[in-house]
């Protein structure tokens, strides 16, 4: 394209169908601008979703979209992929789409490593259904199929991911316009598996889900930008620090007033699967949510390694002559008639 | 001529068979094979269930079943012997291994006493001759192991029944030496072997009688190969990709007894197949789906079980209007029933399993060798009426072989889609007013962005739609275009006998033979039968109803408990009989001819 892309060139003609409020709407403004910035024709790009309130994604998208069956997206990304590997290919779900019901087809997308970007959004609720728990839900969730909380351990999208050899993992949340696009561009930019979790609220049956963390006031103390080479500060003025201990795999905030937390706190690397894991799992009240690009260590795309070893051909005359009489063959003719 | 080897699971049976099966085809016979093994890998050694055996008819001029009966039966183990003697016709010739027939093996076997000394024998021909004796005889001197010496009395059978049918030894041969190009030591054990076998045929003289019994194939001019169904379907999908110059995208999960077909496609890549191997048979059929979304031809393929998992986005591909190919090659169910015994009890689901009206067209092969056609139509089906075409073929097909006559590649027909690349009014569901197939755009063509999915779509917009009236009208849509394949396809005909009569034998899939054999006994005898044999289940052919009016009575015989039967009552209000067997094993000649004449004198 020559002409400079905007939002508007991946924005449909559809009505937005989502709940007044939906976190959804900032994630599709997100990544409608990074696509604009990004800059492949609309054409060349396919969305392709699961069932769910984040799987009508590809409607609002102005691109090729192909809204599926429950948690199958990621399989039929796949195909679509191998079919056609030039088209950049997106893949929405939300936490049931993609942890519950579609927990294995993810599981192998990211093993696989099929050039492949999938949005989690997470919501940590079944919003199209009305409202039930979801595998991302805290213990105690009150939900119409847990009236008296649910007792069973969430799963954690970004260990899940890390367990299932994804190469590259980032986090983001609906409330940050401006961080999102960052973290969406660099998952593009990653050729391989792309797995981004984007917490979101949910207005209607999980308001507030993410806490502090999602408020803007509160932000700045309850969430941690990681970046690669750089040590983890946070805090609105820059205040607290994380220290991984990498024997326990444990991490510990440190405070400004024991010495300045620059120099003390552990200088994040986005290659280290180890300090990933850490920093995915910390919990507690006081413990930051880690956003932004958490696990990034490339290595060949299947399709890439696919194609040296077989070349991606249509299959001519000749190729299929030798097919048909490969084997032992032999001829019949009438004047060669036995006996 | 029918001939059975029998043996353990471990004693390379099927090996023996399939060349035995290859050279009678290169010897200008008809034939057909019948490979019967169990789903054990290696069950414990000597134990029934553990016997692997493959059965062969071969000779002329048309070869139509395995054979009902066995002329020469050979029995490497008292387990075999056991398990196969029944199949084995009276005076007919029984060659058993001598050296296996061991008290703690034929104690293995349940037998009480040494079965060679059973009276049950006298009624057969028996040779009795150590095999395996013989067989380290020839290959110890040549330094092999005992476990290689072991291994090779397949082939050292082999060489026996070849001086038995008078066949050459080379074609073999030189199978071994590419088969075992990296394991010198058994390819010389096995092509010694294969030569001791034979030489010790041609010294004892050892049915010198039998050699000149089969007789030619009166099969037409041309170039054949012995193909099994299996084969037969992945050259099929290889012709249907290099015809439509399509990707072809064959995503499938292993699963018995269709996992040939990934195997064949897999060897095929190089050429331009993709094969995917998909985590799971939803994943398959979903990347297949995929693959067609992205301008390929997806096909997926699965046994029952399988199938049975994919039955949501197959209706995916109905709503979605996608070609895609599905192929059921049908076990004996339910759930893991019998993995590696055919059964056709799968029509009802491929006709009904899909919740909400979701028609497919639905064919089915009725021999190995058509196999090949059935995947040239299916993807013409697909491709012209933007819709999944279920593939029922069942075990029995998918490893019996025969001699196929090779195509003329420049004879083959033209598939090649028509994508649509005109923005100007266009939408996903614009259809052509003929087939009543959607407008297909491809993913990466300018200017024709839609979204496809499995809600609802606008008849005229293509958008979500929840309007009561659009969904009743896409349904009939969706219905008609179905209904519609029949008019653009063949009428059908008989396969055999008067177009009208007495009684008409309806058949589907792999009962051909053995409805064929019956009809063509029943004709000889002057019987006003015919035999109808239906290719195409969904939508039913053309002039099927009139066809069968024509007859006073109907008799449907299949490996089910009553399908095609039941379609037929239902369609037409006919009052169709059924001939139903759910034993794993084809139909007996002897058993639909026996049925037929008893309904012709009530």
């Amino acid at each position: 394209m020559n002409q400079q892309l905007t939002a508007k060139d991946f924005t449909t003609d559809q009505e937005i169908r989502w709940c007044p409020g939906c976190g959804d709407y900032a994630i599709v403004n997100a990544v409608r601008k990074t696509l604009a910035q990004i800059g492949t024709s609309p054409s060349d790009v396919a969305f392709v979703s699961g069932i769910g309130c984040a799987a009508r994604f590809p409607y609002y998208i102005d691109s090729y979209g192909f809204h599926t069956v429950h948690g199958r997206a990621p399989a039929v990304a796949s195909g679509l992929k191998l079919a056609n590997p030039e088209l950049d290919v997106w893949v929405v779900g939300g936490d049931g789409d993609f942890l519950s019901i579609g927990g294995n087809h993810l599981l192998h997308a990211l093993r696989r490593n099929i050039d492949l970007n999938l949005l989690l959004l997470n919501n940590a609720i079944y919003g199209l259904t009305k409202g039930q728990y979801s595998p991302t839900s805290p213990p105690g969730t009150r939900s119409p199929s847990t009236p008296a909380g649910s007792v069973d351990r969430p799963a954690n999208a970004v260990q899940f991911a890390l367990g299932a050899g994804a190469r590259f993992i980032a986090r983001s949340a609906d409330t940050l316009p401006n961080h999102l696009p960052e973290v969406l561009t660099r998952a593009h930019a990653h050729k391989g598996a792309s797995l981004v979790e984007i917490l979101q609220n949910c207005i209607v049956y999980n308001d507030g889900v993410w806490g502090g963390m999602a408020d803007k006031t509160t932000t700045q103390e309850l969430s941690i930008r990681v970046v690669h080479g750089e040590p983890m500060v946070f805090g609105k003025e820059s205040d607290k620090g994380l220290v991984i201990d990498f024997e326990s795999g444990n991490v510990s905030i440190i405070h400004e007033a024991d010495g300045p937390v620059a120099e003390r706190a552990t200088v994040y690397n986005e290659t280290s699967w180890v300090m990933a894991n850490a920093v995915a799992r910390m919990e507690g009240e006081d413990m930051p949510t880690a956003i932004g690009v958490i696990y990034c260590d490339p290595v060949e795309d299947y399709i890439t390694s696919l194609r040296k070893k077989i070349p991606f051909k249509v299959m001519n005359k000749d190729d299929l002559k030798d097919l048909l009489y490969a084997g032992g063959t032999w001829t019949r003719d009438e004047q060669s008639d036995p006996e | 001529m029918v001939v059975r080897f029998a043996g353990d699971s471990g004693d390379g049976v099927q090996i023996l068979g399939s060349e035995f099966a290859k050279s009678s085809a290169l010897n200008g016979h008809d034939l057909i094979t019948f490979p019967d093994f169990p789903a054990e890998i290696r069950a414990p050694v000597g134990t029934t269930f553990g016997v692997s055996a493959y059965q062969i008819q071969f000779g002329g001029p048309l070869v139509l079943t395995h054979g009902d009966e066995v002329d020469v039966l050979i029995a490497f183990n008292p387990a075999a012997l056991k398990t196969n003697l029944h199949s084995l016709r009276l005076g007919g010739l029984l060659i058993i291994d001598e050296g296996a027939y061991t008290p703690r093996n034929y104690k293995k076997a349940g037998y009480e006493g040494d079965p060679l000394e059973d009276e049950e024998l006298a009624k057969y021909q028996l040779l009795k001759i150590d095999i395996t004796a013989r067989t380290h005889e020839a290959v110890d001197a040549m330094g092999a192991s005992k476990k290689q010496g072991d291994r090779a009395k397949n082939f050292w059978a082999l060489g026996l029944v070849y001086w038995m049918f008078g066949r050459d030894r080379q074609e073999t041969i030189d199978w071994i030496k590419t088969k075992f190009a990296k394991i010198e030591e058994v390819a010389a054990a096995n092509t010694g072997a294969l030569n001791a076998g034979h030489a010790y045929g041609e010294t004892m003289e050892i049915g010198a009688d039998l050699a000149a019994k089969p007789q030619q194939a009166a099969l037409p001019n041309g170039t054949y190969r012995a193909i099994t169904g299996i084969d037969a379907m992945s050259l099929g999908l290889a012709a249907a990709a290099t015809c439509s110059g399509m990707k072809l995208a064959y995503c499938s999960y292993p699963i018995t007894p269709a996992t040939g077909l990934l195997h064949g496609l897999a060897k095929f890549q190089a050429k331009g197949v993709i094969t995917f191997q998909a985590e799971d048979e939803i994943a398959a059929v979903a990347a297949a789906i995929g693959a067609s979304f992205g301008g390929a031809l997806g096909i997926t393929g699965s046994s029952g079980p399988g199938i049975a998992l994919k039955a949501e986005a197959m209706g995916l591909a109905v709503g979605a209007e996608l070609p895609l190919i599905v192929v059921n090659v049908q076990r004996a169910g339910p759930s893991t029933g019998l993995p590696t015994k055919a059964e056709q009890a799968d029509l009802l689901m491929a006709m009904y399993g899909r919740h909400g009206e979701a028609p497919c067209a639905i064919l089915a092969p009725a021999t190995p060798a058509e196999c090949f056609q059935v995947m040239l139509d299916a993807a013409d089906i697909a491709l012209t009426y933007m819709t999944p075409v279920i593939v029922l073929a069942d075990g029995y097909i998918a490893n019996a072989a025969e001699p196929w006559q090779i195509p003329d590649v420049d004879s083959l027909p033209d598939l090649k889609p028509k994508f649509h690349t005109d923005p100007e009014g266009f939408h996903p569901f614009l259809r052509d007013e003929k087939t009543l197939a959607r407008a297909w755009a491809i993913p990466g063509t300018p200017g024709m962005q839609h979204r496809i999915g499995g809600i609802e779509r606008g008849a005229n917009n293509g958008h979500i739609s929840y309007e009561p009236e659009n969904h009743q009208q896409m349904t009939n849509f969706r219905a008609e275009k179905i209904a519609g394949i029949a008019n653009d396809r063949p009428a059908i005909t008989p396969d055999l006998g008067p177009s009208s009569g007495k009684l008409a034998i309806v058949g589907w899939g792999s009962t051909y033979g053995a409805i064929h054999g019956a009809v063509n006994e029943l004709n000889k005898d002057g019987k006003d039968v015919a035999h109808i044999h239906v290719r195409q289940m969904s939508p039913l052919p053309r002039g099927f109803e009139e066809l069968l009016r024509s007859y006073d009575h109907i008799l449907v015989p299949e490996m089910n408990m009553g399908q095609l039967v039941k379609l037929i009552r239902a369609e037409y209000l006919i009052d169709a009989k059924g001939l139903n067997q759910v034993t794993g094993k084809p139909f007996k000649v002897g058993k639909i001819k026996q049925t037929a004449l008893d309904m012709l004198e009530n």
